[in-house]
């Protein structure tokens, strides 16, 4: 076997172990949702159980006296513990490829978009994993594998290209400064797209539905508010996710970070694209998107500080900041002429 | 936040504006944070179509074709803007006024700020149950020692990072609603998330400084170099020059370049693997030095940057008339239309002493393989250079002033040379070849030297540009990251033993407040401060 098959093979394991987690992730969050249900219950017959446990069932580890809530605790840690192994197990298969891949080539693995995909799930995989050290953060888990799952397959099977010597325009180490924080930056972006996702479900869910009134935009408004109120209001795992309040601070957390980096990947782009075409800032079609990814985050950030903004509308300028940072990813680099297209 | 109200007579106690009124609220809007966010988010949405349609500063023959293939959209959008989106009126009049809005909305927050930094520390809250507390917990020192405790631990350590991470720290001896004496702390910090936050929206301001004052002191010129051949710092000396308005031509230092080798390097593939330009470089009065350019390595030449833009061939053509005159010889520059280096260039050849001006219309083949209908080239390498051309004769139109394109033929007074059978003759020669057209005319094609395309540019904003770029980065990562607390803690005396209740205020994703407050009680009752930090309480909300 050479370096190529390792490379390749270590990454359909990954893909394969993140496909098994998220399903075992989601399992996990449809118990935990159903034991706090019958938690739930359990108060409402006044039992033993107080509130105090229906909470507790957040991880799964909480003592939990209530006999329903105690053979619910096991059936929520078979599902916990698969999902915890098989996403460590795939993000070091994960990390192998990616190392196999970079020697294959001779340079860091991330100069055309197979590349980018396969290390931004990475890093993806990689910041769950080191926050959720921190803290629990279990309930991202089925996004963050399923993506990852979706990220693999596509690169595996639609982008994969044969390694390439790296072109004149790349010859830098300016690739790796650059590129490996946009790439870090995907990663952390995307967990806190799955966080502010959450979290925007959790809060039609909590409002609930409004009444229909008002003029004819208000109405519109209200019954599209209400569609996504109805639906997550039957999505019952959304009950094993934190409230809306503790997903906006992970998120805004994450967000945080990932907006300095971001700040950082476009001034290093800039000083970058001076050394290399004499000029730090072109309007290239990637440095606009660049941009507007940027812009959108600043408004993002204004935002979650405004009465009337905070919350459910800041929510949405994060959302559309992520759409604009995938879209530079995807349509940007497939279909965009500019200096950068060497990045197919 | 003022709100939008766009009728004031409506509210009829409400005071009539006047225009000094109106203009006070219209500058309120101005500086709203909603406005903000809504021409932040205008900007996102104008700089779309920037990278959608072709954009004159960065395509001019792109969106020349557009315009040309769309009659009615073509020159409509032009006229709105959208093929200079970046030099429209509108995406324009978006970010003056979002930095207007910027800087009357710091200039304020700046003056407030000095003045809150030199404020006291608010006293502690009467009632500290309605903010997120711990306690009571039991200490064994007086209610002043805990307190002086807790005061020591917070305050700032010596060194650059305590004094910004540090806590203001507040003592008071006061009497409770019923009479007993308490001692009460209050300790704040995060003024520096401020600082930075004022310090990055001031940077931004000075970045777009930077840039306008480069776009006025600037220059960049565009030269093509041929192997073997020089080049002099001098305005014409450039295939294209574009400098600020208040660049100074007569500031060019004349040093010469000297373009010695350029290597091209290809895999077998034909896939670049590295371009580097051998020059010699000669200041005016000094020794000529040897020097490289390449792709991710500008030469720095006395203040200006020379980067190597591109390549090519430029094959060494000589034109004989019909007497056998020279009429035209040298090296013409042919631009690549492929990754194999598939090149195009045309020949002018004015100089005839009897017969038509002639000019050609040539394509290059570097490493040709010819089929029994086409030619082409599988790689980049001139390994079978072939040139294949059509002539043309008449009056090429150089005579009439107007400056052409070197890489045109304007065929309107130019007519087809045709062979015996009427057609149009298409002539190819080898490296080499010298072929004759039916009037008796030569054309050689002798040398295949290769071409460099050279930018040079000064711009002497970077350095500023540099400095407002990382204060941005310093203070938004200060703002972001710094967190903005306050902590209270309540101490008294009750029969004989002391007891401390604390709380914390700050925003929901500082999550790690509550250990900080924590630590602070290990504190006052004698620990060390990582006592509270065992991991079984790390998950307390
Ligand atoms: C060029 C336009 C602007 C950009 C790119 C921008 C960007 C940002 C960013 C990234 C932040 C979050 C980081 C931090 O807290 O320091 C922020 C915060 C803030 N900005 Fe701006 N800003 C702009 C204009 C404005 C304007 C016009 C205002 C005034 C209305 C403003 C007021 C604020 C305030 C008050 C905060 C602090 C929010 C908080 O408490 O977290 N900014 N800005």
């Amino acid at each position: 076997m050479n370096v190529t098959d390792l490379s390749v093979m270590a990454l359909w394991g990954a893909a394969t172990l993140y496909a098994i987690a998220m399903v075992a992730h989601a399992i996990r969050l449809a118990r935990v949702a159903d034991q706090r249900a019958a938690a739930r219950v359990a108060v409402a017959a006044g039992s033993a159980a107080s509130s105090a446990e229906a909470s507790a069932g957040e991880t799964g580890d909480a003592p939990a006296p209530a006999s329903s809530v105690r053979t619910g605790r096991a059936s929520v840690a078979k599902p916990a513990g698969i999902a915890r192994s098989t996403t460590l197990v795939g993000a070091v298969l994960h990390g192998v490829g990616l190392i196999a891949r970079g020697i294959d080539a001779g340079h860091a693995p991330w100069s055309n978009m197979y590349e980018y995909t396969i290390s931004g799930s990475f890093f993806a995989v990689a910041v769950f994993l080191i926050v959720q050290r921190r803290r629990d953060i279990a309930f991202l888990g089925a996004g963050v594998t399923g993506f990852a799952t979706v990220a693999l397959g596509i690169a595996l099977t639609v982008l994969y290209a044969d390694v390439s010597p790296l072109p004149p325009a790349l010859q830098s180490y300016w690739l790796v400064i650059h590129v490996s924080i946009a790439v870090l930056v995907t990663g952390i972006f995307i967990v806190s797209f799955i966080a502010t996702a959450l979290q925007l479900m959790r809060d039609y869910r909590e409002e609930g539905e409004l009444p229909v009134e008002g003029g004819p935009v208000r109405r519109a408004w209200r019954r599209w508010h209400n569609l996504l109120a109805r639906s997550y209001d039957r999505a019952r795992w959304l009950e094993a996710v934190p409230s809306a309040t503790s997903l906006e601070a992970l998120s805004f957390r994450l967000n945080a970070v990932g907006f300095v980096l971001w700040t950082f990947t476009v001034m290093a782009g800039a000083v970058w694209a001076e050394h290399i075409w004499g000029r730090y800032w072109g309007w290239d079609p990637k440095e606009v998107w660049s941009f507007v990814i940027w812009v959108l985050y600043a408004a993002y950030l204004h935002a979650r500080t405004t009465q009337g903004w905070a919350g459910r509308r800041s929510a949405w300028l994060a959302i559309a900041g992520f759409v604009a940072l995938i879209m530079n990813f995807t349509v940007v680099n497939l279909y965009f002429q500019g200096l950068h297209t060497y990045a197919v | 936040m003022a709100r939008l109200k766009l009728d004031n007579y409506v509210v009829p106690e409400a005071p009539r504006l006047g225009v000094r009124g109106w203009l006070r609220w219209m500058w309120r809007q101005v500086t709203s944070m909603r406005v903000a966010i809504i021409l932040l988010v205008l900007l996102a949405l104008a700089s779309i179509p920037g990278s959608v349609l072709p954009q004159w500063p960065q395509d001019a023959a792109a969106t020349r074709g557009f315009i040309a293939a769309n009659p009615f959209w073509g020159p409509l959008l032009d006229t709105l803007g959208f093929l200079d989106v970046f030099g429209s009126a509108w995406f324009t009049a978006i970010y003056l006024l979002l930095f207007a809005s910027l800087i009357g909305c710091i200039t304020p927050r700046t003056l407030h700020h000095w003045r809150e930094l030199r404020r006291p520390v608010a006293a502690t809250p009467r009632r500290l149950d309605r903010y997120a507390s711990r306690g009571p917990v039991t200490v064994s020192v007086s209610a002043d020692d805990a307190a002086a405790r807790v005061g020591a631990h917070l305050r700032p350590r010596a060194g650059w990072l305590g004094a910004l991470t540090g806590y203001r720290v507040r003592i008071d001896r006061r009497e409770r609603a019923d009479g007993t004496p308490e001692v009460a702390l209050a300790a704040e910090t995060g003024h520096v998330r401020e600082v930075g936050n004022l310090v990055f929206h001031a940077a931004l301001v000075g970045v777009l400084l930077a840039m306008g004052a480069g776009s006025l002191l600037t220059y960049r010129g565009q030269a093509i170099i041929v192997e073997g051949r020089s080049f002099t710092n001098a305005v014409v000396a450039y295939d294209t020059f574009d400098a600020g308005r208040l660049f100074n031509p007569a500031s060019l230092d004349p040093f010469t370049l000297r373009l010695d080798t350029f290597d091209a390097v290809f895999d077998d593939a034909g896939r670049a693997l590295d371009f580097t330009a051998h020059v010699t470089y000669t200041a005016p009065g000094a020794d000529p030095v040897a020097a490289e350019v390449a792709v991710n390595y500008p030469l720095e030449v006395n203040g200006a940057k020379v980067y190597l833009q591109g390549n090519g061939f430029a094959p060494v053509m000589t034109v004989r008339d019909p007497a056998g005159e020279v009429a035209f010889s040298g090296p013409v520059p042919f631009l690549p239309q492929d990754a194999v280096y598939t090149s195009s260039g045309v020949i002018k050849a004015p100089d005839v002493t009897v017969g038509e001006q002639l000019g050609f219309k040539a394509t290059l083949y570097p490493s040709a393989v010819e089929g029994p209908f086409a030619i082409g080239s599988v790689h980049p390498d001139p390994a079978n250079p072939v040139i294949t051309m059509l002539a043309f004769e008449g009056d090429l139109g150089l005579d009439e002033g107007v400056p052409q394109n070197v890489y045109r033929l304007d065929e309107s007074q130019l007519s087809p040379v045709r062979g015996d059978d009427g057609q149009p003759l298409t002539l190819r020669l080898a490296l080499g070849d010298t072929v004759e057209l039916p009037s008796g005319a030569t054309v050689s094609f002798e040398e295949l030297p290769r071409f460099v395309a050279l930018d040079l540019r000064a711009d002497p904003s970077l350095p500023w540009l540099l400095v407002a770029a990382v204060l941005t980065l310093a203070g938004l990562a200060t703002s972001l990251f710094a967190s903005r607390r306050r902590l209270w803690m309540v101490a008294r005396e009750v029969d004989g033993t002391t007891v401390v209740t604390g709380a914390a205020l700050a925003p929901a994703h500082d999550t790690a407040v509550m250990e900080a407050l924590e630590r602070a009680l290990a504190v006052a009752s004698g620990g060390e401060p990582d006592a509270a930090r065992d991991p079984g309480e790390r998950e307390h909300q």
